[in-house]
């Protein structure tokens, strides 16, 4: 993980706010006169915190088994891989089997497959998705293009390494890896989570600086809060 | 209606069984749609897991007083319209709380989890959810006025607004039913309970295609876990009522189990086979089909 030093951080980009988000005046159907400051009012301002797992080693173990057995993937498609996910839902390879589910909002979703390369631009709505979801949350990143690049190694707006940014568990390699490596994939998932070794959340807000201060600098337009939720 | 302490344990009791039930039979039904696409679908249990892991989130937000109360509110309606209803026809202890008049407060119910569940979702924030629930009441209430029809029909027929009586009257054979004593009520209510079990082709509501995904889309962790038990329990306690009004009512479990099974298909096996309405196109529909046939029941009467 790069390093988030004073140095980094002082590199001052700041960017105008977009329009919608700038505070102002709104005058109510019934005559008053609100302040409306969209960042303060539209969104929370509490950095994340450290879930303590259950206090009984047993209760945990339980949760975690009905975790593994109920993962719930939230359909954000970012680059091709997303079209290997599709024939997962499907007759063939039908990943319903397996307690693997699609749900279509961040907030009931706790898996985030970063399907393929991430352009900056997606990057900041994938963060966003992820920082919206409850934890325990599990990212996994697919296909080479999260591991290392992949062949955007040289893109000028592709981020080459995931785990910079959002605390991946897991990755499945390949490009692009087929679903039946997607389906192997869940299980070595639900081995880690079994393990009580998916702490993904807990690692993001134990490191909120350093991901941070990597997500800011590749996003040169950062304009939303530091933390959604 | 005399009260006794006992009924209290003997609810929980019915509550229980009909959560349990109502879990089972919905992943089965979920199960026999994805036969219909050429799948095997979840696990029978997958729905106890689904519970389980998300009681089990740790975190979670709110959004305020209303956001608590909506899945509370959802959860109540669904038990007390389990509650107020006679689940067992002749049984003791699954008579619940049962009284003369309870068809009303049934219809009530039936409506009572939607109105809070609008509240909840009005205040968590998200446009999808309150569109979601604009539309929801909306269809909801059209598809509602064949079944309010078709209780008049037969409230008519019978002379009474008491749930076991009505299912008395129905006793002593097949050709008893309002089934067949009143065809036409009986499709009427068929509309409704198609229109208002949330699958296709009446589901624009909460369909995850449409406006991801309707009222729910803010709930999560332990509200979801208490919106998912009412999901198991809600439609189980609706169709309970379908049974006793036009089925005959059941006079025991299995009885009960095979019937309520039998109903629900209906508007499973219409749901896999049919494309979906928009708001608009359900509530023509239900005015162009549903309730002539109400008002025709009535006037048969």
């Amino acid at each position: 993980m790069k390093d988030a030093d004073e140095t980094f951080l002082k590199q001052d980009r700041t960017v105008p706010l977009r329009e919608e988000l700038r505070p102002r005046t709104v005058t109510t159907p019934d005559g008053q006169e609100i302040t409306i400051e969209p960042l303060k009012d539209y969104f929370c301002e509490a950095a994340p915190k450290v879930h303590p797992k259950a206090y009984f080693q047993i209760v945990e173990d339980f949760y975690n088994w009905a975790r593994s057995e109920s993962l719930w993937i939230l359909g954000f498609g970012t680059g091709c891989g997303a079209i290997e996910m599709r024939p997962l839902m499907t007759p063939r390879f039908d990943a319903y089997r397996y307690g693997v589910q699609w749900r279509p909002t961040p907030r009931q979703a706790n898996l985030l497959m970063i399907s393929g390369y991430l352009s900056v631009k997606t990057l900041k709505r994938a963060i966003r998705a992820y920082e919206q979801m409850q934890g325990p949350k599990y990212v996994v990143g697919l296909g080479s293009c999260t591991i290392n690049g992949g062949m955007y190694w040289d893109s000028y707006n592709t981020i080459k390494k995931l785990d910079e940014y959002l605390p991946v568990d897991l990755y499945i390699a390949g490009c692009m890896p087929r679903p039946e490596a997607l389906l192997h994939g869940f299980m070595e998932l639900k081995k880690i989570i079994r393990a009580g070794q998916a702490e993904g959340a807990n690692r993001y807000a134990e490191n909120f600086a350093q991901y941070k201060a990597n997500q800011k600098s590749v996003i040169k337009d950062w304009d939303m809060p530091d933390y959604n939720w | 209606m005399s009260f006794e302490w006992v009924q209290i344990p003997y609810a929980v009791l019915t509550l229980l069984i009909v959560l349990n039930y109502g879990l089972l039979m919905t992943a089965v039904v979920q199960k026999i749609a994805a036969r219909v696409g050429g799948r095997r679908g979840i696990p029978v249990w997958q729905n106890y897991i689904d519970l389980v892991k998300n009681f089990a989130m740790r975190s979670k937000i709110s959004h305020g007083v209303m956001f608590y109360l909506g899945p509370v509110f959802r959860l109540s309606g669904g038990v007390g319209l389990l509650l107020f209803v006679p689940t067992i026809y002749g049984s003791t202890w699954a008579q619940n709380f049962s009284f003369a008049g309870d068809l009303v407060l049934a219809l009530y119910f039936v409506f009572f989890g939607t109105l809070g569940m609008a509240l909840g979702a009005g205040e968590s924030g998200h446009p999808h959810s309150a569109i979601g629930v604009s539309r929801g009441l909306s269809q909801v209430t059209m598809a509602e006025l064949p079944l309010g029809l078709a209780v008049y029909a037969i409230a008519v027929q019978y002379h009474t607004l008491n749930i076991t009586e009505i299912v008395a009257a129905q006793q002593g054979g097949l050709f008893n039913w309002t089934l067949f004593t009143n065809p036409l009520a009986t499709l009427a209510a068929m509309f409704a309970l198609v229109g208002t079990m949330m699958r296709a082709p009446f589901d624009v509501v909460i369909a995850p295609q449409e406006i991801p995904i309707g009222p729910p889309t803010e709930f999560h962790s332990a509200y979801l876990a208490l919106m998912q038990t009412n999901r198991a329990i809600f439609p189980v306690a609706k169709t309970v009522i379908y049974m006793n009004l036009f089925f005959g009512g059941a006079s025991n479990w299995g009885e009960f189990a095979i019937k309520v099974f039998l109903l629900y298909l209906i508007p499973a096996f219409i749901g896999v086979v049919h494309p979906r309405f928009r708001v608009e196109q359900s509530i023509r529909f239900f005015l162009k089909w549903g309730v002539p046939v109400g008002i025709l029941a009535i006037l048969m009467v």
